[in-house]
């Protein structure tokens, strides 16, 4: 088995709020995420799937084909956008990395119908990524 | 469904790797340049990686305005500008604890096993860009 991985950038601005908490609550769990205008980030997304390489191609998936998907799910919806706003596949949801690996990794699950999907990694900047994968642990299950 | 979260930190500190029930040949012979007796140092970075439900209420699996102060008392504080075979509790001298990377990831492994806002998955560490070590969940049972 082998797995490929492809890498696209998108940049999208967003804030953390929960209609459910306090003014005071809000700013206390989320800090300066809170602050209702906005900010942004520079998002890097890497995208494994992993599968045996097809014995006439010698590919796994062709990537041209692994970065037109990610274009259409991925950049078309959320490049230079609103995550509170302009995605409805977040919305309802705080849009942290965590929430995004999940709305990504669902957009694209039924995309891939060449090797499988592996891994979803959704870096918010060098320092900090979020991992979905298919793993199916009670412990890891993503409850949004 | 799985989802994990990972936060890269970084340490500067400096250490020796000497086994002290080596000989000064042997110790040089197996560690190298990195037994030279005033030591040497490195720019460290950890990758902790944590996992669990996402709390709906927050969106995430740890807050980082959690664990980021966890990470910072429990490692960063202990381990940063520091000189690692004597001043770090683990590795004093009586320990008898080499202060390789690989050991280093097992103790901090170890010190933030008591991260309670989430399940602690992984510790990755670069010791150099060409470096890296890791423990997960599990492989830590020896240490």
């Amino acid at each position: 088995m082998i797995r490929i991985t492809r890498r696209v950038e998108f940049s999208a601005a967003h804030f953390y709020h929960n209609p459910n908490l306090s003014a005071e609550e809000n700013l206390r769990v989320f800090g300066k995420c809170n602050n209702p205008h906005g900010h942004g980030h520079n998002y890097a997304l890497e995208v494994t799937i992993a599968g045996e390489p097809d014995p006439t191609t010698g590919m796994v998936l062709d990537l041209k084909e692994l970065k037109e998907i990610l274009q259409a799910e991925v950049i078309d919806r959320m490049d230079h956008r609103h995550l509170n706003y302009e995605v409805p596949e977040l919305s309802g949801q705080i849009p942290t990395c965590e929430n995004l690996a999940v709305a990504i990794w669902k957009l694209l699950l039924p995309r891939i119908t060449q090797g499988k999907l592996d891994r979803v990694r959704v870096y918010e900047s060098p320092d900090l990524f979020a991992d979905c994968t298919a793993g199916n642990s009670v412990r890891g299950e993503a409850r949004s | 469904m799985k989802v994990s979260l990972t936060r890269r930190y970084r340490f500067a500190a400096s250490h020796r790797l000497y086994a002290p029930q080596l000989s000064e040949e042997e110790n040089r012979r197996v560690y190298g340049k990195c037994s030279n007796p005033y030591g040497h140092g490195h720019n460290y970075f950890v990758e902790v990686t944590v996992s669990g439900a996402i709390d709906p209420e927050t969106g995430m699996i740890a807050n980082l305005g959690v664990l980021d102060p966890f990470v910072q008392d429990h490692v960063l504080e202990a381990f940063d500008q520091k000189y690692l075979n004597e001043q770090v509790a683990e590795f004093a001298p009586e320990k008898s604890l080499v202060p390789t990377t690989e050991n280093v990831c097992r103790v901090i492994f170890q010190r933030l096993k008591k991260f309670s806002a989430a399940h602690l998955e992984r510790v990755r560490i670069e010791e150099t860009s060409n470096n890296s070590f890791e423990i997960e969940e599990g492989a830590d049972e020896a240490a």
